[in-house]
C-alpha cells in the first residue's frame, strides 16, 4: 500500500532539500569556471582554480595547520572527554547534576565570547605561543562533543558487564580498557568525527587565537575573500566537501554510519 | 579442597544518610548454600554487593576463611558472581567470556581454552562456544554466566537473583543445575532472591531479611514450620494470624485461650510448644478446615474460589477475616455458617506483637 504524502509536507521537504543542496551546486559550478572571478554559471569549464589552490602556499600551509590542530585537539579532547563522560554517567546518582553542564559551556557560551575570553587569558595573560593557544582553544570546543557523544553511548552500556569483569579478577583499569571501551567504540568514533569536524570548521575561536604566520584554513579563506574575489575559495570549498565525503564513506564502509550516529 | 566459610560481623551500610544495613551478622558454613530472601529494599542485594566488594561497609568486618575481605578491592576477592541480567561481555564470544577470568589469572592460552571448554561441556553449552552473547537465549546466557563464574574455581559463589529473568519451567531446571554444581564442588555459596519457593528449594539455610536486618536465619523446614515472628509467618504463607490471651491453664499443657471477638478455644502445648500468656496464633489456609466441630471458630463464608484440588474460602469470623481450605467433595456456598477447626501441623504460636503495625507483604 503506497503511503500518502500530504502536499504541504512535500512542499516543505522540497524546499529543505533545495536550500541544503542548491548552495553546494552553486559552489561546485563556480569552482569549475575558467574565468577569473567568482560567478555562476561558470564561464567555461576548467580545473585551473583547483590547480591554483593546490599550488598556493598559504592555502596549503593553513590546511596543514588546520589538520594538525584538529587532529591533536581532537585526541586531547578524547583523552580528557572519555574519562569525564565515564565518570559523569557511571556516578550519575552521586555527582551533582550541574557538573555535567560545566563541560557543555563551550557550546552554550557564544563562541565569539568564548574566543575573546581565551584571547584575554591564554594569549594576553599567559603569553602562550599561537600554536599552543590554538590547541587549547580547539580542545575546549571539541570537548563537549567528546563528552556528550561518548556519554550517550555509555548510557546504553550495561555496567554489570564491567562489574562481572572486575569480579573475575580484572582491575578497574583493565575492565575499563577491555570491557567498557570495546563496547562504546562506535560512540568514540562518532565523537572523534564530530570533534574533528568542529575543529576543522571553527572560525570564531580561531579568529582570536591565530597570529602572525600561523593561520587555520577557515581563517585564511576568510581573510582571502576579503581581499580577492576569484574562484579559488569555491575550489577550496569543494575540496573540503570531498574530504568530508571521503571521511563519511570510509566510516560508512568500515563501521556503518547509521551505527556510529545512533 | 574444601571451601572456606564466610562470616559477616556487625556490618552496616549507608547510602548517603540512609542506613540500608544495620549491624548485620551472618555465618555461612563451609560448602553451605544460603539464601538471602526478602522484598526489594530489604538489604539483600546490598549485602551481596558488600561481600563482592562493590560497596564498602561503614562498619563491621567480612571474612572468607582466613582472609579478611573488608578492605580488599573487588578484583582481588576471587568470588564467582552470577548476575540477574547475566552480565556477559557483549563483544566476546561464549568461550572468551568463560575464559576471561582465567586470562586475568595469566593462565596459558591452551590450558585456558581446555578448562573453558570443559566447563562449557558441564553446563551443556560447548556446542555454542563460538557464538556471541546476543545470539543466545536467556537460559543459555545464564548457563554461560554460571560456567564463567565456576571456571575460576572460586572459594565463594554468589548469585544475584540469577533466575528472575527466565520463564517458570527454565527456572526450575536451572536451580536444580545450580544446586548440583554447587554441591558437586562443595562450594560455599550465597544466593539472593525475592522468590520464596526458589530460596527454600535450593538452600541449606535461608536468611529472611527485612529493613536491613536478618529476621530469621534457619533451615527452610524450620522457617516453614516454626516461623519466629509474624513477619516471617506471613512471608512463608501463614495467611491467618490472630492475637490471643490465655484464660486458663489445665492439665497436660491444655491451655484455654481467648481470641479477639471473644471466641475461646483449647490449645495443646504438645502441639505448639510453650504457650505465652499473650501471643499470636498463625495458621496456613490448609490449617483451617470448615466443618461441624463445635470447638472450631464460628465463621461465615464470603467468597469461594476453586483451586483444583481444594476450594479456598474467604470467611468472616468474630476474630477477623480468615482463609480456609476445604475438600472439593463438600463445597460450601456463600453465606453458609461453619466452624473452622485448626490443624496444629499447619499452625504455629508466635510471640505477641501489634498486628496493625506489621507490614503487608508485597
Amino acid at each position: 500500500m503506497p503511503s500518502r504524502t500530504s502536499l504541504p509536507v512535500l512542499v516543505i521537504a522540497v524546499f529543505v532539500f533545495f536550500f541544503l543542496l542548491f548552495p553546494l551546486v552553486i559552489i561546485l559550478g563556480a569552482s569549475l569556471t575558467n574565468g577569473t572571478y567568482l560567478a555562476f554559471p561558470p564561464q567555461g569549464l576548467s580545473l585551473r582554480w583547483f590547480a591554483f589552490v593546490i599550488g598556493e602556499e598559504s592555502f596549503v600551509e593553513s590546511f596543514k595547520t588546520s589538520l594538525v590542530v584538529a587532529a591533536a585537539s581532537t585526541c586531547l579532547a578524547m583523552v580528557v572527554g572519555v574519562p569525564v563522560a565515564y565518570a559523569l554517567i557511571r556516578h550519575r546518582g552521586t555527582l551533582p547534576s550541574w557538573l555535567g553542564s560545566v563541560f557543555f559551556l563551550p557550546v552554550l557560551v557564544p563562541e565569539i565570547v568564548f574566543g575573546f575570553s581565551l584571547l584575554k587569558s591564554v594569549i594576553v595573560t599567559l603569553d602562550l605561543p599561537v600554536m599552543t593557544a590554538l590547541l587549547i582553544g580547539h580542545t575546549m570546543i571539541a570537548l563537549p562533543y567528546a563528552v556528550r557523544v561518548v556519554g550517550a553511548s555509555l548510557v546504553g552500556l550495561d555496567f554489570s558487564a564491567e562489574e562481572a569483569a572486575i569480579s573475575l579478577g580484572a582491575s578497574p583499569i583493565r575492565a575499563f580498557i577491555f570491557v567498557v571501551l570495546p563496547n562504546i567504540s562506535s560512540g568514540i568514533v562518532a565523537a572523534f568525527i564530530l570533534a574533528f569536524i568542529t575543529s576543522m570548521n571553527d572560525v570564531s575561536v580561531s579568529l582570536f587565537l591565530t597570529g602572525p604566520g600561523i593561520s587555520t584554513l577557515p581563517i585564511n579563506l576568510f581573510t582571502y575573500v576579503e581581499q580577492h574575489f576569484d574562484p579559488s575559495v569555491a575550489a577550496v570549498s569543494v575540496l573540503l566537501m570531498l574530504l568530508t565525503a571521503a571521511v563519511i564513506i570510509i566510516v560508512e564502509r568500515t563501521l556503518g554510519l547509521s551505527k556510529v550516529m545512533r | 579442597m574444601t571451601s572456606p566459610s564466610l562470616s559477616l560481623h556487625g556490618v552496616s551500610a549507608h547510602y548517603g544518610r540512609t542506613q540500608v544495613l544495620d549491624a548485620l551478622d551472618l555465618e555461612v558454613g563451609s560448602g553451605e548454600l544460603i539464601s538471602l530472601l526478602g522484598a526489594s529494599g530489604c538489604g539483600k542485594t546490598t549485602t551481596l554487593r558488600l561481600i563482592a566488594g562493590f560497596l564498602t561497609p561503614s562498619s563491621g568486618t567480612i571474612r572468607l576463611g582466613k582472609r579478611e575481605l573488608t578492605t580488599l578491592p573487588p578484583h582481588r576477592r576471587d568470588i564467582g558472581l552470577v548476575f540477574q541480567n547475566y552480565a556477559l561481555l557483549p563483544h566476546l564470544s561464549v568461550i572468551d567470556n568463560v575464559c576471561f577470568g582465567l586470562k586475568q589469572r595469566s593462565i596459558p592460552a591452551a590450558e585456558r581454552q581446555k578448562r573453558g571448554m570443559d566447563m562449557l561441556e558441564i553446563v551443556g553449552m560447548a556446542h555454542l562456544a563460538a557464538r556471541l552473547p546476543a545470539a543466545l537465549s536467556g537460559g543459555q546466557k545464564q548457563r554461560v554466566a554460571l560456567a564463567r563464574a565456576l571456571v575460576i574455581d572460586p572459594p565463594l559463589l554468589m548469585f544475584d537473583e540469577p533466575l528472575s529473568n527466565l520463564d517458570a519451567k527454565l527456572r526450575v531446571d536451572m536451580r536444580v543445575q545450580i544446586r548440583r554444581l554447587q554441591m558437586a564442588g562443595q562450594r560455599t555459596a550465597v544466593y539472593v532472591t525475592h522468590d520464596q519457593e526458589e530460596a527454600f528449594s535450593i538452600s541449606d539455610r535461608v536468611a529472611i531479611m527485612d529493613a536491613g536486618r536478618v529476621v530469621q536465619f534457619d533451615t527452610p523446614e524450620t522457617l516453614y514450620r516454626r516461623p519466629a515472628n509474624a513477619f516471617v509467618a506471613r512471608f512463608v504463607g501463614y495467611e491467618n494470624i490472630v492475637a490471643f490471651r490465655v484464660v486458663a491453664r489445665g492439665e497436660n499443657g491444655a491451655t484455654e485461650v481467648e481470641f479477639d471477638g471473644g471466641i475461646r478455644m483449647v490449645l495443646s502445648a504438645a502441639d505448639y510448644g510453650a504457650i505465652p500468656d499473650r501471643g499470636l496464633i498463625a495458621a496456613r489456609p490448609e490449617g483451617l478446615a470448615p466443618g461441624t466441630d463445635q470447638a472450631g471458630i464460628p465463621a461465615t463464608i464470603g467468597v469461594r474460589t476453586f483451586l483444583g484440588r481444594t476450594y479456598q474460602y474467604h470467611c468472616d469470623s468474630p476474630a477477623g477475616r480468615l482463609i480456609a481450605l476445604g475438600p472439593i467433595e463438600a463445597s460450601l456456598g456463600a453465606a453458609t455458617t461453619t466452624r473452622l477447626s485448626i490443624n496444629p501441623l499447619f499452625a504455629a504460636v508466635l510471640p505477641y506483637e501489634d498486628l496493625s503495625v506489621i507490614k503487608e507483604q508485597p
